[in-house]
């Protein structure tokens, strides 16, 4: 499974959930009317570079905190398509699994990029590509790749009740 | 095969003959817990799975209450789905007035037991470790999936064994307890592991210290937190629950991925400086900070022992004129137990106000938002950047003697000075 996208990056380590998706927007449930609160409390004018298909390129524990998946649902629906970090959150990261939008923890590709660089994907072998330069990142597990294959939880779980 | 509580609570709720750390297996829930926030994602997600129903309506809990009482009309409808599906599906569902915040109420109702494993649609569902239960905070999908097939999968974590020792000082609480863990292990430092909680100075907190020390587990970036059962468990679930459990812990000779140790004797009250949870300092460092707002509630400190401490600082004294305190009941239970002691009528007296049992403010819903340039205390478990209301106020997390101590200080104090005990 192969994606790309231009880099969209957020250096700082520790982001958490409520400056990217602020509480008082919480009770939103659809994913359209969400987009345009997304990274709010963090740097709204991060908006305007989603352009197109998107890598968003963290640094570590991103993610961090509250479990809201406005976040990783307001993140598909605007154009980003992968993540590259240096770490994950737990909680955010499981939602971006169940959502079918990889996150991969590849540190030297992050210190890499710059904003607007282009950016592969190569799920199978475990490659990320920075303008031309690759970094191996940690393998993912076949249960995660089998998720991204179905599409994400929903697919997945309807999969196996039919 | 010597193993951790973790590990034999996984392999009791999974098919699979053994586990290790980082394995990932189906877990079974034994409750599935949301609310007016995921819940409304969550039941869409079931039905594009192809559910109908949830799996067994008998494990299944509605707690609206985080936009309660509604405060304006998409809340409402949010509220009245909520209402209107538990119905339906016929799970139980807890209406204000007679619930209050999601994780209070499932522990004072009986549905949490030691070694239950609990997902709920909240991150601070770690909370439920305060009895000995697996609680683990998921997005909506990972609910739906609950809900639909009552398993979610799971990355079988590492256990860090946190040993509590010695006996805790006059001012110092269970919030400051995981205040100096996570200063320790850092706001990441619990990624992919569970935090177990031992030792003399574990053993001797009560249930509602044990609830502040587990729900702030998340804030180190854990799977979940918990102190093995025990006898004050025990008690406390006597007469509560009809579940049935039994006492476990971690084999002694278990593989622990990290030792931390916290020495109760040497330990100040803390508190936590805006905006990150570990960005933690001893109380006379924070000491003379103006504060224009106190917040005395939420899943870690709205408790009856929370209150009472509160109480203690505002008997016979008076919230300083630059300052407001709100003192929000975590549940209804709470609330009656405070209201019966006549600590409410003392909130009053004192110029404080009391709120309904809601999550508020805490998260910047709602009844007690901040304006820019405003700093405020509280014993909420998060002080991230316009946490609570604008990005440009700032949140210091305290235990609940610190935060009314402020209040009657207009500053941050060390409540021995504000008792004349100091």
């Amino acid at each position: 499974m192969k994606l790309s996208g231009r880099a969209v990056v957020i250096r700082q380590d520790d982001v958490d959930t409520d400056v990217l998706f602020p509480g008082q927007f919480l009770n939103i449930t659809d994913v359209e009317k969400m987009t345009p609160h997304l990274f709010e409390g963090l740097d709204p004018s991060l908006r305007d570079q989603l352009v197109g298909d998107t890598a968003l390129v963290v640094g570590s524990n991103f993610g961090t905190g509250s479990s809201r998946e406005h976040v990783p649902q307001a993140m598909s629906a605007s154009g980003i398509r992968f993540l590259v970090g240096k770490g994950f959150a737990r909680i955010f990261y499981r939602n971006c699994i169940n959502l079918g939008l990889p996150p991969v923890v590849a540190p030297e590709a992050v210190d890499a990029a710059q904003a607007g660089s282009a950016i592969e994907l190569d799920l199978d072998s475990g490659i990320v590509t920075v303008d031309g330069r690759t970094f191996p990142f940690a393998p993912v597990p076949s249960f995660m790749q089998e998720m991204f294959r179905a599409g994400g939880l929903i697919p997945w779980v309807r999969e196996r009740r039919a | 095969m010597a193993r951790t509580l973790a590990e034999k609570i996984l392999l009791a709720h999974s098919d699979v003959d053994d586990l290790s750390p980082g394995d990932i297996v189906m877990v079974r829930c034994d409750v599935v817990m949301t609310n007016d926030i995921s819940g409304p994602m969550a039941f869409r997600a079931m039905e594009k799975m192809g559910a109908k129903t949830v799996f067994d309506p008998a494990k299944v809990v509605v707690v609206p209450d985080h936009f309660v009482p509604a405060k304006d009309t998409r809340s409402a409808e949010l509220q009245k789905l909520l209402r209107e599906w538990s119905k339906d599906q016929g799970v139980a569902y807890y209406e204000q007035g007679r619930g209050g915040i999601e994780h209070t109420v499932l522990v004072e109702e009986g549905w949490v037991v030691p070694g239950s494993v609990i997902a709920g649609g909240d991150s601070h569902t770690c909370t439920y470790g305060a009895l000995g239960a697996f609680g683990t905070g998921l997005g909506s999908t990972d609910i739906a999936a609950c809900l639909a097939t009552g398993s979610f999968w799971q990355a079988v974590p590492g256990t860090i064994r946190v040993e509590f020792t010695g006996t805790k000082g006059r001012f110092v609480t269970g919030k400051d307890l995981i205040l100096a863990v996570i200063a320790e292990i850092g706001v990441d430092g619990g990624t992919n592991m569970a935090l177990e909680f031992v030792g003399d100075g574990a053993e001797t907190l009560t249930v509602d210290e044990r609830l502040a020390v587990a729900n702030m587990a998340v804030e180190a970036g854990s799977e979940t937190g918990f102190f093995p059962a025990d006898d004050t468990v025990a008690d406390y679930l006597d007469g509560r629950t009809d579940r049935p459990w039994t006492a476990e812990r971690s084999d002694p000779d278990a593989e622990f991925a990290r030792d931390v140790r916290i020495d109760l004797d040497r330990l100040p009250p803390l508190v936590a400086l805006p905006h990150s949870p570990g960005n933690v300092v001893p109380l006379d460092q924070a000491a003379g900070r103006p504060i224009d707002q106190v917040y005395i509630g939420n899943c870690s400190n709205g408790t009856i022992t929370d209150l009472r401490q509160a109480a203690e600082m505002l008997r016979g004294r008076r919230v300083h004129d630059r300052t407001r305190a709100i003192i929000v009941p975590a549940s209804q239970r709470v609330y009656r137990q405070a209201l019966a002691e006549g600590l409410l009528d003392l909130f009053a007296e004192a110029g404080a106000l009391v709120s309904a049992p809601t999550c508020g403010a805490c998260f910047g819903g709602s009844g007690g938002v901040l304006a820019p340039g405003e700093n405020a205390v509280t014993t909420t478990n998060r002080n991230f950047r316009g946490r609570m209301g604008s990005s440009e106020a700032g949140v210091h997390l305290a235990n609940a003697w610190v935060a009314a101590a402020a209040a009657v200080a207009g500053e941050i104090v060390d409540p021995a000075e504000v008792v004349g005990a100091a």
